[in-house]
């Protein structure tokens, strides 16, 4: 089953997505968070292969990379160790366009592969770049996952939505990753027009630092991913248990009945948005 | 043989053969279009092209003068030509993009400049040239580099720039550029960034090359007042990230003059980077075995740069110019034999660029008799306190 699949199974099902982050190879025994968010209700686990140099990423997992970095780290060890893991989710990768490019994007596709991961995102190669990419993913069977932006046009958006595979990464706000800042309207338009030009999953990032906000963000779309708020904790120290029992209060945050009347500009979206009859709205696109 | 003409107009991708490009994450895409957008229509437009020039003559100093190197000359056997960036406004070749970007992000309507600098200089003619269209200029400067130029943070905060130190990795320019790339994420609506060599997603590479094209474009006509053969023989300029090197030689690409970029020696992306991306493009990058960025180590600071400009890396595998590394102590060697010659105190970037020419003429890699034109990209001014060390 794809990561698309997967996810989208799950959404189908009435089930708000969840899916936590980790950075390879932050600490010894890493690939235990991995199974405790597995086990605390996450629906797939975004894996960070570190780069030196982080562009979109904010201070903590800037630290959290540099961490690994100087640990001695590095995308063979961390994809080794995924492929002695067995979890019941699937695992995709994060990461810069460096270390995708270093011998080449088919390369690489085939490494992730081989270690069991189900898809990729690599937030600096937007739809200008990311041909020769999506196609060695494609050839993998990986699912090259894309990022929007509030900024992105709506001529953009459809072209996101259709190019991307596994799920859309709706970014909530114009900056870094990280936990500070509130649920703007404009990312709540993102996700309500994402939605409406694909029925492929569509996730939040950036700023979901609580159960509260996830909930919140998750009824404009299929779901959050949830980065910095659990790395903050890994680097102040706290260890799997401690990060699973945070997974597990989103989980419950996300599957709670809403509490309150919905906004006056949106109702909360329904989860079963696949509609058989539906035509593609920019019209069927061979995979990669 | 490329499809186009060298140093033309890498059209609406970026791309400089394999190099160059947009990597940079969908939220900034849409400004990258708006930038590309207005430096098109600013660029073919006359009235924008006079104002830059009026601001480049009245203000900045231009034209600078070609300085001939005279008793030099005699002792290299050789005829040296000096292309004088360090008598512009700010004491580098930097004011010239910095002027150009400025009355761009004015066009544009943004307030705001922030901008990167590694030593400094970028910095400092980035508040200058905020200080002069009436914008605000944030600076993002490594917390190292804070240390190592105090003066230089002084004259910016003096012009009423603000600087701000960056702590992450390096703590150097490499991680100055990261950081105002986040910050530009967060501020793209009203700030515009300032960019200060010939790097970052296009349209950077190609709009700083096209705002340095002056320095070439005078020496070409200089060198033909100065030179019975009208063309130099060499065309020679110091490479960080390349700015004074690509304007230089965008003024000879389509010459006979042979043109050479010198990186420091531990600053060498040309020579002994791979492959890569950073900070938006693809080039030759310093990196280790698993794609992690080195950071690179030269007695100047305007040269610590991991990378060099995607358009080098082209010139470099299509043979038009090559790549040359040169010491730290030819350096200073370079920069006090220029100084106690010419009467010249040249900054440590441009003495990068002399110290090639005086090993090339000296050991016979540059045949006796030669014309050379060397850029000299900057006054040593600045440099004064770190030359002591090593005298």
């Amino acid at each position: 089953m794809t990561l698309e699949e997967f996810l989208t199974a799950r959404r189908d099902a009435g089930r708000a997505l969840l899916v936590p982050y980790v950075t390879g190879g932050v600490a010894p025994g890493w690939t235990d968070v991995v199974r405790a968010y597995a086990d605390a209700g996450a629906d797939a686990v975004e894996i960070g292969l570190p780069f030196s140099d982080p562009m979109l990423d904010g201070v903590t997992i800037q630290e959290a990379s540099d961490r690994a970095i100087a640990g001695g780290t590095t995308v063979t060890r961390i994809l080794a160790e995924l492929a002695a893991l067995d979890v019941e989710v699937p695992l995709f990768a994060m990461t810069y366009s460096n270390l995708v490019f270093q011998k080449s994007a088919a390369a690489f596709c085939a490494a992730l592969r081989a270690s069991g991961l189900r898809g990729l995102i690599v937030p600096d190669s937007p739809l200008e770049e990311v041909g020769e990419l999506a196609g060695a993913a494609a050839a993998e069977g990986l699912d090259l996952a894309l990022m929007a932006a509030p900024s992105s046009s709506p001529e953009r958006l459809r072209e996101i939505a259709a190019r991307s595979r596994g799920f859309v990464y709706a970014v909530t706000r114009m900056g870094t990753t990280g936990e500070d800042g509130g649920i703007s309207a404009e990312a709540a338009r993102l996700g309500r027009d994402l939605t409406a030009l694909t029925d492929r999953p569509v996730l939040f990032g950036f700023g979901v630092s609580d159960p509260a906000r996830a909930a919140e963000l998750a009824r404009h779309a299929d779901g959050v991913v949830v980065a910095s708020a659990l790395m903050r904790r890994l680097l102040d120290g706290a260890g799997p248990r401690e990060l699973g029992e945070y997974v597990a209060s989103i989980r419950r945050a996300l599957d709670r009945p809403l509490d309150r009347e919905p906004d006056e500009q949106y109702a909360p979206l329904p989860r079963h948005r696949r509609r058989p009859d539906r035509q593609d709205p920019v019209g069927p696109l061979p995979r990669g | 043989m490329s499809e186009h003409a060298l140093m033309s107009d890498p059209g609406t991708t970026g791309r400089f053969g394999d190099y160059g490009g947009r990597y940079v994450p969908e939220s900034l895409i849409p400004a990258c279009h708006e930038i590309e957008a207005a430096f098109r229509d600013a660029w073919a437009d006359p009235g924008f092209r006079d104002r830059l020039t009026t601001l480049l003559t009245v203000y900045a100093g231009r034209p600078t003068p070609l300085t001939p190197a005279r008793r030099l000359s005699r002792e290299l056997g050789i005829t040296l030509l000096l292309k004088r960036e360090d008598l512009t406004h700010t004491g580098s070749h930097k004011i010239n993009n910095v002027v150009g970007q400025a009355l761009l992000a004015q066009r544009m309507g943004r307030r705001r400049l922030l901008a990167e600098t590694g030593a400094g200089q970028h910095g400092v003619a980035t508040a200058t040239a905020a200080a002069l269209l009436g914008l605000e200029a944030t600076v993002f400067m490594g917390e190292r580099d804070i240390e190592r130029q105090e003066l230089n943070v002084l004259r910016m905060n003096v012009l009423g720039a603000e600087v701000v130190p960056v702590t992450s990795g390096s703590r150097t320019l490499k991680d100055a550029c990261n950081e105002a790339m986040r910050h530009w994420v967060a501020s793209v609506g009203d700030s515009y960034y300032c960019v200060g060599s010939v790097m970052g997603p296009h349209p950077y590479p190609w709009m700083v090359r096209e705002f340095q094209r002056v320095i070439g474009e005078e020496a070409r006509a200089q060198c033909a007042a100065e030179l019975p053969a009208a063309v130099p023989d060499y065309v020679v300029a110091c490479i960080g990230g390349g700015s004074n090197a690509a304007g230089t030689f965008a003024g000879f690409v389509g010459t006979t003059a042979r043109l050479v970029g010198v990186e420091a020696h531990g600053g060498a992306a040309a020579t002994s980077g791979r492959s890569g991306v950073l900070h938006g493009f693809r080039s030759l990058v310093l990196q280790d075995d698993d794609g992690q960025v080195r950071e690179a180590h030269s007695i100047a600071a305007g040269l610590d740069y991991p990378g060099i400009g995607p358009e080098h890396a082209h010139l470099r595998d299509d043979g038009r110019a090559r790549y040359a590394t040169v010491t730290d102590d030819e350096v200073v060697s370079a920069l006090v034999r220029l100084a106690r010659t010419e009467g010249i105190l040249a900054a440590l970037e441009s003495s990068h660029a002399l110290a090639w020419v005086i090993r090339a003429a000296e050991s016979g890699g540059i045949a006796p008799g030669s014309t050379v034109l060397l850029t000299l990209s900057g006054r040593g001014d600045k440099d004064i306190a770190s030359i002591r060390e090593l005298l």
